[in-house]
Formats: structure tokens, C-alpha cells, sequence
């Protein structure tokens, strides 16, 4: 029982590595796809919300990539806590921005759009 | 008390966790800085439930590995929204309702709304969230009656939720 323990243990320090590093390279791409939502979405609402996919998956994955790639459980509490307070303040900082946009009275963009909507209205922006 | 106790141990794991010397000097430091920022803590009155809501915590470990498969899958849909070769969206703004009581069940609900891509929480007044969706389909009040009663569940164990 013991060997079988300890073959686990050296399977997973060995297929550790490949597996934060995949994590890592996976929350970078999702963090890319977030940059190309921002740049596309028509207004300001929008794009936080193509922003938001870089907060919670791009962040959480290349984080989760980090602890498993840990070398010793003191880093891997301080990844822990970097995904807490993350967690907590990009949320928080996303709806200041959008209550900020409210406030001072930007009107978002209601309704179908794109292929779905008006044709038109996305020729008068260009 | 309890709250003391709470914040005790909380703010025991940090240093604990955070330091890795455990030598005789650093605890000494540790111990002096724990009592401070209890007296601080207790001076300034905000051992309250929203300063160390260290009660909750067993609902929330409930809460959130649900909430993280929620935004799994709401992540799915705005990927490919942005990976779309056409622009096909619908933002919508809708009003709701909640029936969390507390100031921190209310403030866990707006977080997990905001938390979940293609949702936004513009604005709290009283009950009453304004939120703004990129789906209008996946913004209607029913799709947040879930949530609002998991919310309420985890942040206020204690009061009665019809």
C-alpha cells in the first residue's frame, strides 16, 4: 500500500509540471480571447463583459497553473490568496467602473445587434 | 467574542501561512501583532458580523464551488461571443428583486452577478439591482432566482427565506 502511495506521489510530481503549464498557456489564450471581445463590442457595457472572461477564467486558470507548478506549500497559500483577494476586487472594480459610467449618465446600447439586429446602425458608426 | 475568536484564528492562519519562519523571534513578533490589531479591531467597533463573517464561512464553501460552475459555463457562452465571425449579441437592461436581507447577502449576490460573465450589476438601491446582461435571453429575473435564493442561504443562515 505504501508503494502504491508513493508511485502516486511520483506520478504526480512528474505530471504536475505539464499540467500548470498547460493551465498557464490555456488562461493566456482565454485572457487573448477577452482582449478581442473588448475590441470588438460596440459600447461600453459590452466590453466589460468581454473584460470580465480575462477577470474570472484568464486570471483563475494561469493562477491554478502557478499552484500547481508550486514548489512548496508556502507559495501555494499565497497563490491562494492572491486568487482570493482577485476574486474579491476585480469584481469590485468592474462595478465601480460601470456604476461610475451609470451615474455620470452613459446610455448603453439596448437591444439586438449584429447579425441579428440592424444592419444599418452598424454602418453609421464606421 | 466569538468575532474575536474568529478573527483570531483568521488572522493566526495568514501569518502562518504567509511567514514560514518559526523561530521564537518572529513568533513573539506575530503574537504582537495579533494583539494589536485585535485591540485595534476592537477599538474601532468593527468585529461585527461584516467584519468577521468567519460563521458564514461553511455556507459559503457551499456557495461558491456552484458559483465557480456557473461562471465555467456562462464563460463558454461570451467566449464565443467575442470569437463569433459576426457580431450577434443583445444587451439588455434588466431590473430585479432580491430577497437577501442583509447588507452582505446583498453584497454577495451583486458580487456573484458581476462575478458571472455577460452579467454586470450597475447599481444597488435598497432590494432593487439594475443589471446589465449581453444576452437578453440570459438576462430575464427568473434567471437569477437561483442564485438570489443560494445567496441568501449561504450569506444569512440564520433568518427565515420563503
Amino acid at each position: 500500500m505504501a508503494e502504491f502511495f508513493a508511485l502516486i506521489g511520483n506520478t504526480w510530481e512528474v505530471v504536475r509540471f505539464p499540467l500548470g503549464g498547460a493551465a498557464c498557456l490555456l488562461g493566456a489564450i482565454l485572457c487573448i480571447v477577452g482582449t478581442i471581445g473588448v475590441l470588438r463590442f460596440p459600447d461600453f457595457y459590452t466590453r466589460v463583459h468581454a473584460a470580465s472572461i480575462t477577470d474570472t477564467s484568464g486570471a483563475g486558470l494561469v493562477l491554478i497553473g502557478m499552484a500547481l507548478m508550486a514548489p512548496h506549500w508556502i507559495i501555494l497559500v499565497k497563490v491562494f490568496c492572491i486568487m482570493g483577494f482577485l476574486l474579491l476586487t476585480s469584481v469590485t472594480s468592474s462595478h465601480a467602473l460601470v456604476n461610475a459610467a451609470h451615474t455620470a449618465g452613459l446610455q448603453p446600447k439596448i437591444g439586438p445587434m449584429g447579425r441579428s439586429g440592424h444592419e444599418e446602425d452598424e454602418e453609421d458608426k464606421h | 467574542m466569538a468575532y474575536l475568536l474568529g478573527t483570531f484564528f483568521a488572522i493566526f492562519a495568514f501569518w502562518m501561512g504567509n511567514s514560514g519562519h518559526y523561530k521564537p523571534l518572529m513568533l513573539g513578533f506575530a503574537a504582537l501583532s495579533f494583539a494589536i490589531t485585535l485591540v485595534l479591531c476592537a477599538r474601532l467597533k468593527i468585529l461585527d458580523r461584516e467584519g468577521a463573517p468567519y460563521v458564514r464561512l461553511f455556507g459559503w464553501l457551499a456557495y461558491y464551488p456552484w458559483l465557480a460552475w456557473e461562471v465555467v459555463k456562462s464563460n463558454w457562452v461570451i467566449i464565443k461571443a467575442c470569437l463569433r465571425a459576426e457580431l450577434d449579441i443583445s444587451p439588455s437592461l434588466v431590473k430585479l428583486k432580491t430577497i437577501c436581507k442583509s447588507d452582505l447577502a446583498k453584497v454577495t449576490f451583486a458580487n456573484s452577478i458581476t462575478m458571472t460573465p455577460g452579467t454586470v450589476t450597475v447599481e444597488i438601491e435598497g432590494d432593487k439591482l439594475l443589471v446589465h446582461g449581453l444576452y437578453e435571453a440570459n438576462t430575464q429575473p427568473e434567471a437569477f432566482e437561483e442564485m438570489d435564493r443560494r445567496c441568501a442561504r449561504a450569506a444569512d443562515p440564520a433568518e427565515k427565506h420563503a
